[in-house]
């Protein structure tokens, strides 16, 4: 029967229990944010004035890029697999995930890829320079030797998130309570879903990618060098069909989040479920076909350019619904403005507006003077940081108490959010500007006439940094020695089967399948 | 690069606390920020175009925004719990659904036309009276006129002390060169926009031309400049550490002042022809060599010669710089395939080949003594 966890660090290190592989999944991408983070300072510091004050320009291509790479594959995607792996027993009625140890294996393996990763910062040459997006053959003949190591280092991840994503898979389709049916699913369980399908599918993609790169810088191989025959463009196309399904992996569970939350603080159920689970499906499959409106100005044939500008555009339908669903989800509740509810409706502006920046890019003849600008990285900081991160710091403010039997503190978790949210404007909103006046990104340095707005943004990118200070703070504060909460239900208009467990979630929970009707 | 680390966290600690005032002092003279702001609608038709659509599909967006928006802040005010607002449950309608799903469509159908129209004009390169070769460098690019035996490089011209904060910056900082593109005005110019070494990208920003340059390919794009002046863009697509430091500047000219800078120009180029079959003495050749090596070779080796560990290689002292000419000439000359090491052999003169390598070889306590002199580049190539 059921039993605690084990003592010590064996605990952590050894556990297949879902809650503690959670938990350290969470831990994990709470760090790398950090770590990202500081990269991000270091790229807005040295932005702050024009010419070069703290570090050289290699250095700083070497900030944006790992800043890339561990904010995508370091800080968002293991944090929302740590909510799957915490939420999604709970939420369908099952006692654990249906692969326990390979759940561990696939979180232990990760700490291993990041410090492969990190440890180039400090090899000869530098680590990786090329951007996260690592183009041949900046990154093949003209990259550092440490670009080896971020090979390998991507290989682990990318089989890490493979295996998770099988899990999830498979625990959604075989460990459903008894008349927990699909269509009766939360819709993060549902997004959740429709994610690892995604995953499985582009991350061998991805995989084959940096082989090849691989093969070309050490086996003589010319995938991608014009001198041997090979086409640098090939890796343009590889790539994005990774890339592009890869921002939908980062936005569909935050997906999924808002659409707990909102109806929860709405006090009303969400509106249009199954539309929402139709777009969602949606947008996973329009995601597939749309890879080349990154690569608009890479001189593809006009036919090309229009089948893609089309394709890309109608995105913009399924995500409408999206939004217009979530609005009348609050239209005529009765709504409460806590903590999470705040980062909910955040996500919901933020987000929009990204999708706007998105509808806009879709463009193709205005994507040639958006790309690769500024008006470029402000549009997908607000898809991904206000669409990622302020859901997952949502969802772990509505959780919390459910995860540790203890509240947080409210009034910090509102200056939070206003310092969050505030900073996160001050930041990426005058980017627009500045890739509209004609600022190129990953510049280490840059004219006059981009002075003023690169300072209001860095003072923005502090201000948003302090603020994560603050949720960690708030976050150690609660666990440590928040209000104790015994409660079931912690939120008054909450549904679902996680909130029928006790509070704080027991070791095990539904060893016998709870009965949905 | 630990060194480097730590010689970055003092660099952190120390002056950032001094910054504001130094760059709020700087941001007060450019005194352009009222500026940027938005898109600009450029000099030639096609950028017109773009700035049209960039301005309808951003009020489209506007006005949903506010519209969505609107609904969301009344039910956040209005349909308050605080407030006694008892929640409805209502959660289905499939009316609704269906008429958010297609009206957005069919705003989108009307948004594709003019930008179809566009893109088609933006990619007709025909009938075009004048072409250009457009080389993307690490970090600097090429312009050929092709046809007219006219070439020349177009360096970044801001100086390095501008770039480390020794000097006060120029009013076009990062965004002046050493000879810019000059072409005429109301002319269809073609360029044929290719790279060296990485993927480059050209943009013009007033032009609405942006076109990646990528090695092995060959892309084609337009413009008809209706405005005489100074135009200036930058390198678009991430390319090395010297990204930030490779500015495109077009000067747009009458046509006749066009014909007669073409005609300087090819008598120019004929002098360099000659200037090749002439002798130098160490001292003219050493002068000319600095100038060569701190604008083209020291963004990887450095004005000091000593290179970056680990990725650029030392003049100073280096084995191939103090032995025999003609391997120091070969590598120069052809490159190093495989690396960063680029052929110069085409894009410097012979005369200044001879410079860079007198200079080298003399320069930093090198010493050789040895005079190249630009018949043994010439010689050297022709022998291949
Ligand atoms: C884009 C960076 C870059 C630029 C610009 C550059 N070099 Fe190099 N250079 C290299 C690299 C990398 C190597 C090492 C090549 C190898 O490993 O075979 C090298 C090697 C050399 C060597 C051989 C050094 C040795 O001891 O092996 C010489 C000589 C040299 N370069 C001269 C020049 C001259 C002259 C110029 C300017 C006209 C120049 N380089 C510009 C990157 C550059
Ligand atoms: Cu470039």
């Amino acid at each position: 029967m059921a039993h605690g966890p084990a003592k010590g660090i064996g605990r952590w290190l050894f556990t297949t229990n879902h809650k503690d592989i959670g938990t350290m999944y969470l831990w994990f991408s709470f760090s790398m944010f950090f770590l990202g983070g500081f990269f991000a300072m270091v790229i807005r510091a040295e932005l702050f004035a024009p010419g070069m004050q703290l570090v050289d320009p290699n250095f700083f291509n070497q900030m944006t890029t790992m800043h890339g790479l561990v904010m995508v594959f370091g800080a968002i995607m293991p944090a929302f697999v740590g909510l799957a792996n915490w939420m999604i027993p709970l939420q369908i009625g099952a006692p654990d995930m249906a692969l326990p140890r390979m759940n561990n294996l696939s979180f232990w393996i990760l700490p291993c890829a990041f410090i492969v990763l990190a440890s180039t910062l400090f090899m000869e040459g530098g680590a990786p320079n090329f951007g996260w997006t690592f183009y041949a053959p900046l990154s093949t003949t003209y990259a550092p030797a440490s670009v080896n190591y971020f090979i390998f280092a991507l290989h682990i991840m990318g089989a890490s998130s493979i295996m998770g994503s099988i899990n999830i898979i498979a625990t959604i389709l075989n460990m459903r309570a008894p008349g927990m049916t699909l269509m009766k699913m939360p819709m993060f369980a549902w997004t959740w879903l429709i994610t690892a399908f995604l995953l499985v599918a582009v991350m061998p993609v991805l995989a084959g990618a940096v082989t090849m790169i691989l093969m070309d810088i050490n086996f003589g191989t010319s995938f991608f060098d014009a001198a041997g025959g090979g086409d640098p463009v090939l890796f343009q196309h590889v790539f994005w069909f990774f890339g592009h399904p890869e921002v939908y992996i980062i936005i569909l569970p935050a997906f999924g989040v808002i659409s707990a939350i909102i109806p929860t603080f709405s006090r009303k159920p969400l509106f249009g479920y199954s539309s929402m689970v139709y777009a969602t499906a949606a947008i996973a499959f329009l995601s597939f076909i749309v890879w080349a409106h990154h690569m608009f100005t890479v001189g593809m044939p006009i036919a090309g350019e229009l089948y893609f500008m089309y394709a890309t555009m109608l995105i913009a339908v399924p995500t409408g619904v999206k939004v217009f669903n979530w609005v009348t989800t609050m239209f005529r509740g009765s709504i409460s403005l806590e903590t999470p509810m705040l980062f909910a409706i955040a996500f919901v502006i933020l987000f929009t507006i990204g999708g706007f920046t998105g509808v806009m890019l879709a463009l193709a003849p205005a994507d040639i003077q958006y790309h690769d600008t500024y008006f470029v990285v402000a549009h997908f900081h607000y898809v991904m940081v206000a669409g990622a991160v302020f859901s997952g710091t949502g969802a772990v403010y509505y959780w919390l108490p459910k995860w540790c039997g203890r509240m947080y503190n409210e009034a910090l978790g509102k200056v939070q959010f206003w310092l969050a949210f505030i900073g996160f404007n001050i930041a990426f909103f005058p980017q627009h500007f500045l890739g509209l006046a004609g600022m190129p990104r990953r510049y280490a340095d840059y004219s006059l006439q981009f002075a003023d707005w690169n300072m209001v943004s860095s003072v923005g990118a502090f201000m948003y940094g302090a603020a994560q200070v603050l949720l960690l703070y708030n976050v150690l504060s609660t666990v440590i020695a928040g209000k104790k909460v015994t409660e079931p239900k912690t939120w008054e208009g909450a549904e679902g089967l996680e909130w029928t467990v006790p509070t704080p979630a027991p070791y095990h929970t539904f060893t016998t399948p709870p009965e949905v009707k | 690069m630990l060194a480097n680390a730590k010689q970055f966290i003092m660099r952190v600690l120390t002056p950032f606390l001094l910054f504001p005032l130094a760059a709020a002092a700087q941001a007060q003279q450019s005194g352009t920020w009222r500026e940027v702001l938005n898109m600009t609608p450029g000099v030639t038709e096609v950028s017109r175009q773009i700035y049209d659509l960039h301005m309808i599909i951003l009020w489209i967006c506007v006005a949903i925004g506010t519209a969505v928006f609107a609904v969301m802040f009344y039910s956040v005010i209005v349909h308050r719990k605080s407030r006694g607002y008892k929640a409805a449950n209502f959660h289905e309608s499939t009316t609704v659904e269906i008429i958010w799903t297609v009206v957005p469509a069919l705003i989108l159908v009307i948004i594709a036309i003019p930008a179809t129209k566009t893109l088609v004009n933006l990619y007709d390169t025909s009938d075009a009276e004048l072409d250009v070769k457009v080389t993307g460098y690490q970090w600097r690019w090429q312009y050929e006129y092709l046809g007219e035996g006219v070439q020349f490089m177009s360096d970044l011209s801001s100086s390095n002390d501008q770039i480390y904060n020794r000097e006060e910056k120029g009013e076009f900082y990062l965004a002046e060169v050493t000879e810019p593109l000059v072409i005429p005005v109301d002319t269809k110019v073609r360029f044929l926009i290719t790279a060296n070494d990485v993927i480059h990208s050209w943009w013009m920003t007033d032009f609405g031309v942006k076109k990646d340059a990528i090695p092995g390919y060959i892309n084609e794009t337009w413009a008809r400049v209706d405005k005489t002046g100074v135009y200036r863009g930058y390198c678009a697509e991430l390319c090395g550490q010297g990204h930030a430091f490779m500015p495109v500047v077009v000067h747009v000219v009458e046509k006749d002042e066009f014909a007669q800078w073409l005609d300087d120009k090819k008598a120019e180029a004929e002098t360099l022809r000659e200037l090749a079959s002439q002798q130098f003495s160490l001292e003219e050749l050493m002068e000319r060599g600095e100038g060569v090596h701190n604008r083209t070779c020291s963004a990887c080796h450095q004005t000091s010669g000593e290179g970056i560990a680990g990725v650029f290689p030392p003049i100073k002292g280096s084995a191939l710089a103090l032995g025999p000419v003609e391997d120091h000439m070969n590598i120069v000359v052809n490159g190093s395939p495989g690396t960063a090491m680029q052929a110069f052999g085409g894009q410097l003169s012979e005369v200044d080949i001879a410079a860079v390598l007198t200079y080298q070889r003399n320069a930093w306590g090198n010493d050789t003594g040895d005079v190249v002199q630009p018949v043994d580049v010439l010689m050297f190539k022709q022998g291949q």
